[in-house]
């Protein structure tokens, strides 16, 4: 979708605020999102990981600019508890369980933790799908403006470069993101001169590399 | 994997600032309900406090959430997952030409060398500085960042003006930063826009031949592993 959170390329966001010695968390409520965040994900179905990021974009753009990077992680935990089912809007509004609910399946024992926090899920997929670009080769990205969730950011739509390498097969976070599939198919990683994509103030020792899905590109 | 600092301790303190909190839900009913929804104000500290601590009793209260895994998640990330992992791979890469081959080649399999758990297969990419090549990441969708080699990501990282800015002007992104790339240099930009993870090998400082492997981590910074810093041998004066 074209939101706000497409932020590559945009003009008045202000200064950089570099904070030296930053804490991991800068409140204790910050690090409890972020570790009920990373337990919810472990769920099948509505949380999987772009499904996720899907679920922060979508906030109305003022609320995404005016919120902090974990309010928007809470905002969209406590629309997700309720669209999964497990908490109901009346739960969310007394703070308790209703009276009779059933007891669910605790999602991360505290002994899962370790192996949970040292490995990444990798969205690599291990299936045969037949790449449709090699390395070297001259590539348009698509200039197309899905509503839903897409990692082709708008500063690259329509910009010519150049596959750098292919590196494998990987789901496609553009259906994964609303549970269509994970359509696996080749990611690359593509390289485009910034003035390809600027215009003649970029400087033209400046390089661009994105990764991009076969359903991304077209050969020029 | 370090204990939980007394979870039990900490438990008994959200307990009780949760039954505060399922309280103050109940005599102003959009507490926990309102995040996302309501006008555009400023949600204060406190009222996250309260909100999240009520979110979470309630899960645990459902069964779905265990408090303890809580606990040594935030812990995890506060006290052993950080920069500090990144710092020891580049020292070795600087010490150990054949391990800066294989780091450069296959990042995760380099890694786990050193413990490092692995990330699978490609995932994890570095990147290596060089008098000729400047290489800077960023995440301007969101805030992709290599989390178990360098942590989370500071906050200027995950913020408007980095995203917006580092792919448009990475050369006035490294100035503000204190870094001057000459014209000659090579800059280029990763923008993390897939599950690749990529890392920055700074070079090694001038000046730094004398120094061991572990006194060549002390002065490896986050920023100089972003591309947003140059790694120099006054790092751990300043620290110190």
């Amino acid at each position: 979708m074209n939101g706000v959170h497409d932020m590559g390329g945009m003009h008045g966001m202000g200064p950089i605020r570099h904070e030296a010695h930053e804490p991991t968390f800068h409140d204790a409520w910050e690090g409890r999102v972020y570790a009920l965040s990373r337990v919810l994900r472990t769920r099948r179905g509505l949380w999987n990981l772009d499904a996720f990021r899907h679920g922060i974009e979508v906030l109305p753009p003022v609320e995404y600019l005016r919120m902090s990077y974990y309010e928007r992680w809470f905002a969209w935990m406590l629309r997700t508890v309720v669209a999964a089912g497990d908490v109901t809007q009346t739960e969310i509004e007394t703070g308790s369980p209703a009276t009779g609910s059933q007891r669910m399946a605790v999602l991360v024992v505290p002994e899962a933790v370790s192996s949970m926090v040292d490995r990444r899920a990798s969205a690599r997929r291990n299936v045969a799908v037949a790449p449709r670009f090699k390395s070297g080769q001259r590539v348009r990205a698509r200039n197309v403006h899905p509503s839903g969730h897409t990692r082709l950011p708008r500063y690259a739509r329509g910009r010519t470069g150049a596959v750098l390498l292919d590196r494998g097969v990987f789901l496609f976070p553009d259906t994964n993101a609303h549970l269509l599939g994970e359509k696996p198919q080749h990611l690359y990683s593509v390289r485009f001169a910034a003035r390809d994509i600027w215009g003649p103030q970029a400087s033209q020792r400046d390089f661009i590399h994105l990764d991009m899905w076969d359903d991304y590109l077209e050969a020029v | 994997m370090p204990k939980s600092p007394d979870p039990v301790g900490r438990r008994g303190f959200l307990k009780t600032a949760a039954t505060g909190a399922a309280g103050i839900m109940a005599g102003s009913k959009p507490a926990l309900g309102q995040a996302g929804t309501g006008p555009a104000q400023q949600a204060s500290p406190s009222d996250l406090t309260l909100r999240v601590k009520a979110l979470e009793s309630l899960l645990v209260d459902k069964g779905l959430v265990d408090r303890v895994a809580l606990d040594r998640i935030v812990d995890a990330f506060e006290t052993t997952i950080g920069p500090r992992n990144g710092a020891r791979v580049v020292a070795r890469a600087w010490v150990d030409p054949a391990y800066r081959k294989r780091l450069l080649a296959d990042a995760a399999t380099a890694m786990e060398e050193l413990g490092l758990h692995r990330y699978q297969g490609e995932d994890i990419v570095a990147l290596e500085n060089t008098a000729k090549i400047h290489n800077l990441v960023v995440c301007t969708l969101c805030s992709c960042y290599p989390w178990p080699l360098l942590g989370l990501p500071p906050v200027w990282y995950k913020s408007a003006p980095y995203r917006s800015r580092a792919v448009i002007d990475p050369r006035g992104v490294l100035k503000e930063f204190g870094v001057d790339i000459h014209t000659d240099v090579e800059v280029r930009v990763w923008d993390s826009t897939a599950e690749i993870r990529y890392f920055v090998l700074p070079e090694r400082p001038a000046g730094s031949e004398g120094l061991n492997e572990e006194a060549l981590a002390a002065l490896v910074t986050r920023d100089s592993m972003i591309g947003t810093a140059r790694v120099t041998l006054d790092v751990a004066e300043v620290r110190a």
